[in-house]
């Protein structure tokens, strides 16, 4: 059967590039980062495998690798016999231009294939700030930058991530946009891309694009046109081909416990942002805080279970070796069960300093128990807690009520407990935010201080404050909000810096961390842009736009001067999209996108926010009408099951691994620890 | 332990491999023995690293256990849990004695391609002449001048060396003021940079990462230089720079640096194996352990120390 061979679009065969790569990494930095053959990474045979994926994360190696979503598509696409997936991620500049030079494409880390040559590209966007590199992936992997000057040679480019909720302003360059969790939909994206290739590829791209489409779980921008009013704003966005649904919903994934990945996570040759093992423990958020665009579109929660979450860490510690265990989650103090969590998992690796966090834990979730089981293997890490607001009005408007009474409580104890650092995030430009908020965070951080020297006796405590701009994002109240100028923001943090230093005593114990305005006011361009940003993004590009989430990278002139450009022949530019409050009833580009909240009830909420009016979590009140669970079909996944872990015995001694290699049964077993200075073998 | 790190992982920094090495203990389950305190941290003594993007199959790592394995146990599990191209060629129990002061000398392979072998064996020639060879270093305190020439005890070519590593000649290049042992026949099973350790006995490199598409790439030479590690350390960058700036010698494409051996000379000059006094231990505590040794590494390394030890006397001997 020659199947495969009578396919007529793609690439049969391809080759490594690796032979003309590997003469360009003596002179890059970093090189490790090209090469691939991480631990638990695959490569599979590209003729014996009918559908095949590259899977890009748009930032350098150490920020892609750890992403969790690419890792888990990694995995659930490989797990599948016919089907290969490959990862690729940003090159640095320096390789860039060498690969330029000598004519090297983008090539996926694993066998070192041409980008080009795969059927499908999944892009996973986490940021905005991601844009411009999907560009320069394109064009080094010699794919025509916008979707409409793709052949059937062309790899279809899919877009996800929380970013690809508003992918407008990159709609001229994705063919096709997955909202949601992507354990199912990569499946059924692979499944029609495998009935047509087996078809014969009929119709051609176009036909394969229709059908993703009327899948009605994948957009395609480009059968949809945008018509705008005269002053700017749209009037409508509709489907331009029968077959295409008018809205296109976001997937949800329910009962993680049924996807447990990854179950072998990558380990990363080069040093990364999070040197950790993740664990997922439960996904969603119901907090409901009006800023955070994850809480919103990721609803609603569904919680691992223990065991579950047990296996998973084990299996992984025995497949990375990691020396810490990340309990992954929006808010990880809130799972129903942290506490018989924490408590087991310290159990079970008690001396084998393997450490354990929960990267983001609210204050009013958190209490000493907790801190301690955490602390129990492995090393003390520092604590942060993010109250987000200065004041409690702040607090109240965007619904992070957290008191500041549980703030002080909290770090005093784990002051008290050893604990010498924490850190707090705060942001700054909220909507209604007046200097008088900002400046409370200084008095915030000063009471820390002061509480925490009292409650641990010593003067070496410290406080750090990190302030990130706030960004109104689509999917949440906030998407109505004026976006606070930079300059203002800027003042504030001036203000702010004054206020803080001005007390030599305690100031002495706090630092503080941010960032100018200017990034933040162009992430909020392109986060509730629309397509006619395109030019603006590809502008930016051609300009030298690179890597624009790193401040060493980040030109924002680069941004002002490609927004004058682009969109001097239109009614709108830079303010119009940033700093404009939106009317209720004025169309957004992300309407016809169906992240299952109503816009209605996000509307209220808006109004409640301008009010100072709380909202409670429908985890432990009456449902409050968001709208999700109805238009999804899904339900709150959550415990108490009351269930616990059971210890593993016996786990390896100074390691979580228990290797039968190293402990015959014919051998005593050794106490832990029981060698003193005795110099052990090797 | 003596390890290996090859192909496409010499591009890792030694902060990369030790990361690796901690993990693999841990994935391997090794009883590892842990420092006390507020952090603890596993037992493990790093003597010198190769640099990024140079190979080695001859790096040496010490680590302490809390309870006594076998050995040959240690190495085959450890080889499990790491990365293919980090590779345990031999573990031995640690006798007396300290094993960062068994290692003050390497002996390093530097593949030219596409340097034609007369230009290396000249350029040689002329760097071996020289009583100084400054180069230029950046080093985070700015750039700094080093003066390589003292540092290198032996420097040979390796007569009609091929890229490909295809079987050298065997003629006689020996030149006027070069080393004794130049141009000696050189074992031809073993290929810097392809998968040494195929040929002896070692872990086998994975076949996809043997890339042999390389054949028929045109004849490349390939440099022996013993080097004392001295304080900064000279290395293979800098003997290359060393060679530039001397005989004017500029590679087409990198060259591609692997430490062949190292340990110290003994009295009539030859690389002592850093292993050597505690491999009687070992064997006889669980048996012969597999000694990665032999061929290019051994051979040339004997020829080319002994002989760089007569041109040039080790200073307090």
């Amino acid at each position: 059967m020659n199947r495969r061979g009578s396919l007529p679009c793609r690439a049969v065969s391809t080759r490594s590039v690796f032979p003309e790569l590997e003469q360009l990494l003596p002179r890059v930095s970093k090189p490790v980062q090209y090469v691939g053959g991480e631990l638990n990474s695959t490569t599979k045979d590209w003729e014996a495998t009918e559908v095949r994926w590259a899977l890009m994360y748009p930032d350098a190696y150490e920020v892609g690798l750890p992403n969790q979503g690419l890792m888990i598509l990694y995995e659930i696409l490989n797990e599948r016999e016919d089907v290969l997936a490959e990862r690729t991620y940003s090159v640095w500049p320096d390789l860039e231009a060498l690969m330029r030079e000598h004519g090297v494409p983008q090539f996926t880390v694993d066998a070192h294939r041409p980008v080009g040559d795969f059927d499908l590209l999944g892009v996973s966007f986490a940021t905005e700030l991601g844009y411009t590199n999907l560009l320069t992936a394109l064009d080094l992997g010699r794919i025509p930058l916008r979707s409409d000057g793709r052949t059937e040679e062309h790899p279809v480019v899919v877009g996800g991530g929380h970013a690809a909720f508003n992918p407008e302003p990159i709609a001229d360059f994705l063919d096709a946009v997955v909202l949601g969790d992507g354990e199912e939909a990569v499946l059924e994206i692979t499944d029609i891309t495998r009935d047509w290739k087996r078809e014969g590829a009929p119709g051609g791209r176009d036909e394969l694009l229709l059908r993703l489409a009327e899948s009605g779980g994948v957009y395609v921008p480009r059968f949809y046109d945008v018509e705008y009013h005269e002053d700017g704003r749209i009037r409508r966005v509709v489907p331009n081909r029968d077959r295409v649904p008018f809205r296109v919903f976001k997937r949800t994934t329910m009962d993680l416990d049924q996807w447990p990945y990854p179950k072998q996570p990558l380990v990363p040759l080069a040093e990364s942002v999070h040197e950790r093992m993740s664990v997922e423990i439960f996904r969603g958020c119901t907090r409901g805080c009006r800023f955070c665009q994850a809480g919103m579109i990721t609803r609603p929660v569904r919680e691992r279970s223990v065991e579950g979450i047990g296996e998973m860490v084990r299996v992984g510690l025995e497949r990375t070796g990691f020396e810490e265990v990340g309990l992954l989650s929006l808010s990880s103090a809130d799972h129903s069960e942290i506490a018989e969590i924490t408590k087991g998992l310290a159990d079970r690796y008690e001396g084998t300093n393997t450490g354990l966090s929960l990267p983001s834990t609210r204050v009013d979730a958190f209490n000493v128990d907790l801190a301690n089981e955490l602390a129990r293997n492995g090393r003390r890490s520092g604590l942060t807690f993010a109250p987000e607001g200065g004041s409690e009005r702040i607090r109240r408007v965007i619904n992070k009520m957290v008191s500041e009474e549980d703030l002080i409580r909290t770090v005093t104890t784990a002051y008290a407990n050893g604990w010498r650092q924490v850190k707090l995030y705060f942001m700054c430009g909220l909507p209604t935010e007046t200097d008088e908020d900002v400046l409370q965070i200084a008095r915030m951080a000063k009471e820390v201080v002061r509480a925490g020297r009292e409650a641990s006796g010593r003067r070496d405590i410290r406080c750090t404050i990190s302030i990130g701009g706030f960004v109104p994002k689509p999917h949440t109240p906030f998407q109505w909000a004026a976006q606070c100028a930079p300059e203002v923001v800027d003042g504030r943090l001036r203000r702010l810096r004054a206020e803080v230093n001005g007390d030599r005593s305690l100031g002495r114990s706090i630092g503080m961390r941010y960032h100018d305005g200017r990034p933040s006011h162009i992430e909020g361009l392109l986060s509730r842009g629309d397509r006619r940003l395109g030019p603006v993004v590809e502008r930016v590009w051609r300009d030298g736009g690179r890597f624009d989430g790193w401040s060493e990278h980040f030109s924002y002139q680069r941004w002002v001067d490609a927004c004058a450009t682009e969109l001097a022949s239109t009614p709108v530019d830079l303010d119009w999209y940033t700093t404009r409050e939106r009317e209720e009833h004025e169309v957004l580009p992300w309407d016809h996108l169906d992240s299952g909240l109503e816009k209605e009830w996000l509307w209220a909420d808006w109004q409640d926010a301008l009010d100072e009016r709380e909202q409670d979590d429908c985890r432990w009140t009456p449902c409050f009408d968001c709208g999700v669970c109805p238009t999804m079909g899904t339900d709150i996944e959550i415990g108490p099951t009351g269930r616990t872990l059971l210890p593993i015995t016996p786990v390896g001694t100074g390691s979580p691994v228990r290797n039968p290699a190293f402990s015959p049964p014919d051998r005593a077993v050794t106490t832990p620890g029981a060698a003193t200075g005795d110099r052990g073998p090797a | 332990m003596r390890y290996a790190k090859r192909e496409r992982l010499r591009f890792m920094s030694h902060r990369d491999v030790a990361r690796a090495f901690e993990r693999a203990l841990r994935r391997g389950g090794v009883p590892m023995a842990y420092s006390q305190g507020f952090s603890p941290h596993p037992r493990v003594s790093w003597v010198g690293a190769a640099p990024t993007g140079a190979a080695s199959e001859a790096e040496y790592v010490e680590v302490q256990l809390a309870e006594r394995v076998p050995v040959a146990v240690l190495r085959d599990e450890l080889n499990r849990a790491l990365p293919a191209g980090l590779d345990i060629l031999e573990a031995v129990e640690a006798g007396p004695g300290v094993l960062a002061h068994r290692i003050d000398v390497s002996l390093w392979a530097i593949e030219l391609p596409g340097v034609p072998p007369p230009e290396v064996a000249s350029a040689a020639a002329a760097l071996w002449a020289a009583e100084h060879a400054e180069v230029e270093r950046l080093t985070k305190n700015g750039r700094v001048l080093m003066d390589v020439r003292p540092a290198l005890l032996g420097l040979s070519p390796r007569p009609e060396g091929r890229a490909d590593g295809g079987p050298p000649a065997t003629g006689d290049a020996r030149g006027g003021d070069f080393p004794r042992g130049v141009g000696r026949p050189v074992a031809a099973e073993v290929r810097p940079g392809h998968g040494h350790g195929t040929a002896q006995g070692g872990p086998a490199v994975s076949d996809d990462r043997v890339d042999d598409r390389r054949r028929g790439t045109p004849p490349c030479g390939i440099l022996a230089a013993v080097v004392r590690q001295a304080t900064p350390t000279v290395r293979p960058d800098d003997v290359l720079g060393a060679l530039r700036v001397v005989a004017g010698l500029e590679p087409p494409v990198p060259a591609k640096a692997t430490r062949m051996a190292q340990g110290t000379l003994d009295d009539d000059g030859c690389i002592v194996d850093p292993l050597a006094a505690d491999r009687t231990v070992a064997n006889e505590a669980t048996g012969p352990t597999p000694v990665e040794a032999g061929g290019w590494s051994d051979a040339l390394s004997r020829d080319i120390a002994c002989a760089g030890a007569e041109s040039t006397p080790t200073p307090g001997r």
